[in-house]
């Protein structure tokens, strides 16, 4: 077993050296790894488990089935009906929380150390043993419909939407994983039951634990859970190049205030120039800081509320994009203002003084993070699934000093493309019209 | 940034530790001007939370001038005469750390997460601001604009954003809960320095904030530097206790209909004027809040089973207690119906659901389940010392107090079931409530 710590006193001054997170790797005896901070400080723990896939698995013409199936484990296990699922999770107090999304299925835990062993049993079931009965399957596709239904009239839905079929073109990635109105009416529980063991594997698994347990207890919780699933589930979708041409595409939607979604292909995880490509958008996009665009469309002009950028490494696709929000009459000058300001970054990079200020932002903002046992969890299995080692949490901080002017310059320059910057349009802008194919 | 001047020493009120047994420890203590410290310790991290609120929120606002309590929250950006606008994140980013704020009803609430060792310079800049903004018109009408566009993101673009507040309008006949936090449109539109000004000058004083420090580190190091920033600032005297209009006898339902053809999903609200937690006396408070939890708190909650499960008349039901308010807090009843059930059938349903209820009574082992999950969500809650420093803040800006929230999670465990059917007979009183139905425009057809 190795161990890795990562002592913020390094990072932050001599005067704090005393905290740490001590990273160890656990194998079980089953063959299953995990990663894991131990404390016992607070009797519980928090435990994440990964399934890489998500709802990107989904066969063709079985688009939400994945969803659906997500959202039916905690609907009843081995010899408990969904009341009696519940009942039980809540007599003992655990969370367990199951999501998704196109690349992932996750399951995020927390349960008290007193009730270990009954959790334990409840997640095993709900993984292992789903009924999937066709009540359930009833109750929660109508739920889902549902929201299906609602996001047909919400404009940051359509948005999106409309932003991925048109980057994503024929890949999984360009509709929604929670499906059509009219896929996800014809799912049958086979569907589910093909959905539950292609997405719930062994070989796609990962999984990290913070708070009140042992590296030994980990590794029998792990051999526990995990070794009835089938060893291996579905093969994932195939990468693809995301291809944009530059405009504006509007979709009429009556709204008083128009939202935007720009960007065009981006750059992988692990890709050697992702740390500068990282504080390059830091310093033009990233939220909660003194980004450019901020500062440019908001400080300055006071033309939206928010407005973000962000790097979007997925596992078959990159994308750099960012989000706005402007009234149907300012929309058009926030846009304009968006076009200059990636053009600007393409051409001259960042300022010395920019960078200063990122670095500073970003290394002193690291160790903030490991804020307890829940946000520690996820940050390991985050780790584990980028394909990271546990010692990335002491290099992190020394890679982004490294990060210089001249490496800023060359990734803006190839990174950001004007003349692939597309923008799609939810509102009736004013002054905004298609450009895009004309 | 020039350096504050320093300040001198102060005599302090004498420490009182109210530890609460196996959490973590709270300490407290009072500076000679009126403010009030309250340190939660955990030494897990090296980083703190350091949080500054005012007991003044949107409800305090003069009439006529909806939203300046926010727009005034925002503004604190905006410089003193040490800090240009902006500086302030600024100065916290470049240190690693990351800022914000907001306002509600009764509270507005500035707060900070930085490297423990940061904290000085925090204190310094907040307490900066306290006193000396310094703002110019262009400031004024750029942020007025943001505002707008906040509202129209949260209100304006969303029919359920707009639904409410016509709800918590109908709730309130004379309170100004009625009003949103945000303010209402057209009055955000006219906001001016002055009204800005006013409401800083009378609320955001020493005497009127409470600190709030959360993380690694002691009570003697947040009261060295409470000393240095915070005392010297001197309280403001023509402060006086909080009084809002309040709500007279309510005599009659009421009832409405929002329409807007972006709703796909049409849903009945129905909200109860309640009473929230006092001082000292929380128990109808924690009978009311368990209430929430056995009618619509989760999966095996009674409208749930009822509705969705027995019934499939709803594809969502819950119901919440909001009561953790200055004056009279809101019950709430929430159910989106099935395919094909209209809103009528829906209410109705709902209703017979609460009418069998008051007949047969609680559920022991559903009462004893959801005991046992509050006692296990105060052990959750020590993982994020954030979240402990908002419940405080949020409690002392409400008018209760430490005592009152460390008694809390025995006050629930104490909530018999007849204190829960006691605690519905109470609430619900239709006199005293607003059904509100949410659907799609008329015209539109599918």
């Amino acid at each position: 077993m190795k161990r890795f710590v990562l002592a913020f006193g390094l990072i932050l001054g001599a005067t704090v050296a005393h905290a740490e997170i001590d990273i160890q790797e656990v194998e079980s005896s089953g063959g299953f790894d995990a990663w894991l901070v131990e404390d016992h400080t607070i009797p519980f723990v928090a435990l994440e488990l990964r399934f890489r896939g998500g709802g990107s698995l989904d066969l063709e013409g079985k688009r939400g089935a994945t969803n659906l199936m997500v959202g039916l484990l905690e609907e009843g296990a081995a010899d408990m009906d969904s009341r009696g699922f519940a009942e039980a999770k809540e007599a003992i107090a655990a969370e367990i929380s199951y999501g998704m999304t196109d690349d992932v299925v996750r399951i995020s835990t927390q349960f008290l150390t007193e009730t270990q062993d009954d959790a334990v049993s409840l997640l095993r079931a709900s993984l292992v043993e789903p009924t999937f009965d066709e009540e359930s399957i009833e109750r929660v596709r109508q739920q889902v419909l549902s929201s299906l239904q609602s996001d047909a009239t919400d404009p940051d839905k359509i948005l999106s939407r409309t932003f991925d079929a048109m980057v994503f073109g024929e890949h999984p990635y360009a509709t929604d994983y929670n499906g059509t109105i009219e896929s996800v009416a014809t799912l049958t529980r086979d569907d589910i039951v093909t959905a539950w063991h292609n997405a719930i594997a062994q070989d796609r698994v990962y999984v990290s634990a913070a708070g009140d347990i042992t590296a030994e207890e980990l590794g029998a919780l792990m051999d526990r859970v995990l070794t009835d699933l089938p060893e291996q589930g579905a093969p994932e979708p195939e990468d693809i190049d995301v291809v944009t041409e530059a405009g504006v595409t509007v979709v009429p939607f009556e709204t008083p205030q128009a939202v935007a979604m720009f960007g065009h292909g981006g750059m992988e995880r692990d890709d050697p120039d992702f740390f500068a490509a990282y504080v390059m958008n830091t310093i033009f996009g990233e939220g909660g800081f003194e980004s450019r665009l901020m500062n440019e469309v908001r400080e300055k002009r006071g033309l939206t509320y928010g407005i973000y950028s962000y790097l979007v490494p997925k596992d078959h696709a990159e994308l750099v994009v960012g989000r706005v929000a402007s009234s149907n009459d300012r929309i058009g000058e926030a846009i304009d203002v968006i076009r200059d300001e990636w053009a600007k970054l393409a051409e001259t990079g960042v300022t010395e003084a920019e960078l200063e200020q990122a670095k500073t932002y970003l290394t002193g903002a690291y160790p903030l993070r490991f804020e307890g046992n829940g946000p520690i969890a996820k940050i390991l299995v985050g780790m584990q699934m980028d394909g990271l080692s546990p010692d990335y949490v002491t290099d992190r901080n020394a890679n982004i000093e490294a990060v210089t002017l001249d490496d800023i310059k060359r990734v803006a320059a190839e990174l950001m493309k004007p003349d692939e910057l597309a923008f799609v349009v939810v509102g009736q802008p004013e002054g905004l019209s298609d450009t895009v194919g004309q | 940034m020039r350096h504050l001047p320093l300040a001198f020493a102060l005599a302090l009120t004498p420490l009182t530790a109210v530890t609460a047994r196996a959490e973590a420890p709270v300490t407290s203590f009072e500076l000679e001007n009126g403010m009030q410290v309250v340190v939660i310790e955990d030494h897990r991290a090296p980083v703190v939370e350091h949080m500054v609120w005012y007991r003044a929120g949107s409800a305090d606002e003069q009439p006529g001038v909806s939203g300046v309590a926010h727009f005034l929250e925002h503004l604190l950006f905006k410089g003193t005469q040490k800090l240009d606008p902006g500086e302030f994140s600024k100065v916290v980013a470049a240190n690693g750390g990351s800022d914000n704020a907001f306002t509600s009803f009764d509270q507005t609430a500035y707060h900070q997460r930085v490297a423990a060792d940061r904290l000085d310079l925090m204190m310094e800049m907040e307490s900066d601001r306290m006193v000396n903004l310094q703002l110019g018109e262009a400031d004024i009408l750029t942020e007025r604009d943001v505002i707008i566009e906040e509202r129209n993101m949260r209100v304006e673009n969303d029919p359920r954003g707009l639904f409410r507040e016509q709800l918590q309008a109908a709730l309130y006949l004379n309170h100004p809960y009625g009003t949103p936090i945000i303010g209402w449109r057209h009055e955000m539109e006219a906001l001016d320095l002055d009204a800005a000004l006013d409401f800083y000058r009378q609320y955001y004083a020493p005497n009127n904030a409470i600190l709030i420090v959360a993380g690694d580190v002691t009570p003697d190091e947040v009261r060295r530097l409470a000393d240095k920033y915070y005392a010297p600032i001197p309280p403001n005297p023509d402060l006086k206790p909080r009084a809002r209009p309040s709500e007279p006898r309510q005599m009659a339902e009421r009832r409405l209909i929002f329409r807007d053809a972006r709703v796909s999903t049409p849903y009945v609200n129905r909200m109860y004027l309640a009473p929230e937690r006092d001082p000292g006396a929380q128990e109808q408070g924690a009978a009311l809040t368990i209430l929430a939890e056995i009618l619509g708190g989760g999966q095996t909650s009674v409208l749930n089973q009822a509705l969705q499960f027995d019934q499939k008349k709803a594809v969502y039901t819950s119901a919440y207690y909001n009561g953790s308010s200055l004056d009279d807090g809101s019950f709430g009843l929430f159910v989106v119906p099935a395919p094909g059930v209209t809103l009528e059938d829906a209410e109705a349903a709902m209703d017979e659901v609460v009418a069998k209820f008051m007949v047969e009574g609680v559920d022991p082992a559903q009462l004893e389940r959801i005991k046992f999950q509050m006692k296990a969500s105060q052990i959750y809650a020590q993982d994020n010392v954030s979240g402990l420093a908002r419940r405080y803040g949020d409690a002392l800006t409400s008018g209760l107090t430490i005592e009152d929230v460390q008694a809390w999670p025995e006050i629930l465990q104490a909530v018999t079931a007849e204190d829960v059917m006691a605690a519905a007979e109470m609430i619900f009183d239709r006199d005293k409530s607003v059904t509100g139905y949410l659907m799609p425009a008329e015209e539109v057809t599918q």
